[in-house]
């Protein structure tokens, strides 16, 4: 009886084990969130890379958006990562990344990527290693119900106009049409950072190279039009309030014709066609202007490959065919990003679309790309930017319900950043 | 004539082509059930031989005890002593060793009663918030579960209907409960549209930090009350009718009934339940976290939120801190327990 249950253990090990001995292709798995369609289009030129490459099979996990913010730092701490990952919070991050750099053509990453690469790069780097690729470059702007201004009868503010005479018009818009909201802006500092530029932000304090919001008056300036925004009620509550510690986007009040204005950034374009469709016409206006500059704030998503994968030199080979010239132009072309990738921006972008208001779109976009402010591209490269971005609504929405005051909400941003500076050891 | 007929039915059975395909697919189970218990006796004959048949109680008691120090006891000790280190690394080998310090920047504060004056505001307004949760909530809890209790312990029509529904909520996941509240409350909620229906203006429920601090304590009442209803139930089914039988007599009213019978007798249960609702109340996160998010600004963050937050939300995630946070929960959960029990004790002396 002995004898018999040892060679049943046995047996039953085999019986397990043969399978996974079995399979030949090594897995990857990419952690992924979507703004529009890009998982689908990712899908598709992944199933024709594993065609070309039996070898390897990618595994591409959806997420939420909270998801990479919140649990992918945890999981890659820990090392129990995915093997690539869609990232925004690039700096924070960068440390555990994997440099892919023996394993591709540095000269062709270099020439293709080469003003960003440094954006993933860790700061323990000597400056040649490549962490990742940009899926898309983004820059923050407002979009705008063209055909609620045409119901009004006012006329859009035209290039140059401030963020004042931007507020007027389109209050001035909602009360003529009815319309519950005149403006509003995601739940992100990121995206009041762009405004806080023009306002006469500068954010950081030369001599430490760190940021400093506690004296910084366009931060305060953008600050409190946001906070003047929710006293007039012009902007749907809802959006920073209630959302504790959540990014919340007011994208469903625009494409559901609730609101005339709506800053957000390039990365929605995709859904105002699927989601707008015709229902009504929108546009993108370019930034408006404060007494500093006109500027929007850069950013994107990356595409890296996780230092502690078993598979470095498959992970390469699969980043390396997502950054080629033609696999790259049809992502963007049908993503409708703008690519980071100056080789298929050069050669231009069939973006595969019919609508007219999205094509113009990404043109506004595109051109406002070379109007960014040292300031705002210089913050999206700061290691620590996603604790403004994130401490920031936190704070203001704090303030919007009465619990302190703005003074208060600066100074605790400022400690919060203090602490994570502090804890990194710089 | 029975043993006649349960032989009939044998052989009836064995020719069911059912019952043979059944049999056959049951002896690999059978024969891999006495492999497996066969196994487990070789195992346990050697330990036997080797502590002696008297100490066998250990080894039972053995794997249940593996469970708890790896999932309970394991995870305490460590995190007790994550309170004791800094820095944002997770490792214990890359955290260094700080003594007090979390513990300092926790209770530091110019005024207790002003949480903007703390280093640590978000933990002072998340304990002061917890409290007042746990007050109303525990209480609203503890008389709504009475009252249930009393009302299905009487003899209405539908009982068993009623007992069902009010335990429903019970078997529902916290989160499933939170988004359900939160598709009702939000601005174009079903509970708006049936106000706007009525004529009445809709309320911005989910933006209001007073609203939502009522909407919170009520759902959690109404999520959890089952529960303790139940337990409440079969309380009152334990007291003999033969006291108000003899009450009666004796000229008690209902009042008097409630409160010279069912009262004293109840407390026990009363105290089982009021320990655990307080202790379910503090530990208050999951259906909360889902349904405000800690908002409207911090009105419904509370304790366990601060401790996510902390080490796991924030983008420089301080462990140590979060794990001193959890450290002063259970010092105030042990302290509410001990009280408790205290209380209880006393009261059965009396």
């Amino acid at each position: 009886m002995r004898k018999m249950f040892v060679l049943l253990s046995i047996l039953a090990v085999l019986v397990m084990v043969a399978p996974l001995a079995a399979q030949d292709a090594v897995e990857l798995r990419i952690a992924w969130y979507n703004d529009g369609v890009e998982g689908d289009v990712l899908r598709d030129l992944l199933d024709r890379f594993e065609a070309e490459n039996p070898d390897i099979k990618v595994v591409v996990d959806t997420v939420a958006y909270q998801v990479i913010l919140d649990n992918l730092p945890l999981q890659l701490e820990a090392g129990e990562g995915p093997d690539m990952a869609r990232i925004t919070n690039l700096g924070g991050l960068s440390k555990y990344f994997l440099d892919i750099s023996p394993y591709v053509d540095a000269e062709y990453w270099n020439n293709s990527f080469g003003a960003t690469l440094a954006w993933t790069r860790p700061s323990t780097d000597d400056g040649d290693g490549i962490y990742g690729m940009m899926t898309q470059l983004t820059i923050t702007g407002p979009y705008v119900n063209k055909t609620l201004f045409e119901q009004a009868g006012v006329e859009l503010p035209g290039e140059g106009a401030t963020w004042d005479d931007w507020v007027a018009a389109t209050t001035a818009v909602a009360e003529a049409t009815g319309t519950p909201y005149a403006i509003a802006i995601d739940r992100s500092g990121h995206r009041m950072a762009g405004p806080a530029v023009s306002l006469g932000g500068t954010f950081f304090n030369e001599e430490t190279g760190h940021v400093n919001l506690v004296d910084d008056a366009g931060y305060r300036a953008a600050a409190e039009m946001v906070l003047g925004w929710h006293e007039a009620e012009i902007t749907p509550r809802e959006i920073w309030v209630g959302t504790q510690g959540t990014y919340a986007a007011a994208i469903d009040q625009f494409v559901n014709g609730e609101l005339v204005m709506y800053m957000s950034g390039s990365w929605q374009v995709n859904n105002m066609v699927t989601r707008v469709a015709d229902a009504f016409d929108w546009i993108v206006v370019p930034n408006p202007c404060g007494p500093a500059a006109c500027t929007g704030l850069p950013g994107g998503a990356a595409l890296a490959g996780i230092a502690d994968t078993e598979y470095p030199e498959q992970v390469a080979r699969v980043m390396d065919y997502l950054a080629s010239e033609e696999v790259y132009s049809e992502f963007s072309a049908r993503t409708l990003f703008i690519p980071a990738h100056s080789g298929v921006a050069a050669a231009g972008v069939d973006f595969q679309t019919d609508n007219a208001d999205a094509k113009a779109a990404i043109e506004t976009f595109t051109a406002q790309v070379g109007v960014l402010a040292d300031t705002a591209i210089a913050l999206q490269g700061y290691a620590f930017n996603s604790v403004i971005w994130r401490e920031t609504p936190n704070r203001l929405e704090q303030v919007i319900v009465g619990e302190i005051t703005l003074d208060e909400a600066i100074a605790f941003v400022q400690a919060d950043l203090d602490a994570a500076i502090a804890a990194a050891g710089q | 004539m029975s043993q006649i007929g349960s032989s009939r039915k044998f052989q009836m059975d064995r020719m069911n082509p059912f019952h043979t395909i059944s049999t056959w697919l049951s002896f690999p189970f059978i024969w891999l059930t006495k492999l497996f218990l066969n196994a487990i006796g070789i195992v346990l004959d050697r330990i036997q031989g080797w502590i002696g048949v008297d100490r066998m109680g250990y080894v039972f008691v053995l794997p249940n005890l593996l469970i708890f120090g790896t999932f309970v006891l394991f995870p305490m000790l460590l995190n007790f002593y994550y309170a004791f280190t800094g820095g944002t690394n997770i490792f214990l080998d890359d955290r260094p060793f700080v003594g007090v310090d979390n513990f300092k920047i926790l209770l530091d504060c110019a005024d207790y009663l002003n949480p903007n004056t703390c280093q640590e505001d978000l933990f002072w307004r998340s304990f002061y918030n917890t409290f007042g949760f746990v007050i109303y909530q525990v209480i609203a809890t503890v008389i709504f579960s009475l009252i249930t209790a009393m009302a299905l312990n009487q003899k209405i029509i539908l009982r068993g209907f009623f007992r069902s529904v009010f335990f429903y909520p019970v078997l529902l996941s916290p989160v499933v409960v939170g988004l359900i509240w939160k598709w009702i409350l939000q601005r174009r909620g079903v509970l708006n549209a049936i106000l706007i229906a009525f004529g009445i203006e809709a309320i911005e429920f989910t933006t209001n930090a007073d609203w939502m601090r009522f909407w919170v304590i009520f759902i959690s009442t109404w999520a959890q009350m089952g529960f303790y209803t139940l337990i409440l139930l079969a309380g009152l089914q334990s007291i003999p009718s033969e006291l108000y039988e003899a009450g009666q007599m004796d000229g008690a009213g209902k009042l008097d009934s409630f409160r010279k019978i069912t009262l004293p007798l109840l407390m026990p249960t009363m105290f089982v339940v009021l320990v655990l609702s307080l202790i379910r109340a503090v530990q208050v996160f999951d259906q909360v976290f889902v349904l405000t998010g800690g908002g409207p600004g911090t009105a419904t963050h509370y304790m366990v939120q601060y401790i996510y937050r902390t080490a796991f939300s924030n983008q420089a995630r301080f462990f140590g801190l979060a794990a001193a946070a959890s450290v002063v929960l259970g010092v105030i959960l042990f302290a509410f327990t001990m009280f408790q029990l205290w209380l209880g004790q006393r009261s059965e002396a009396a």
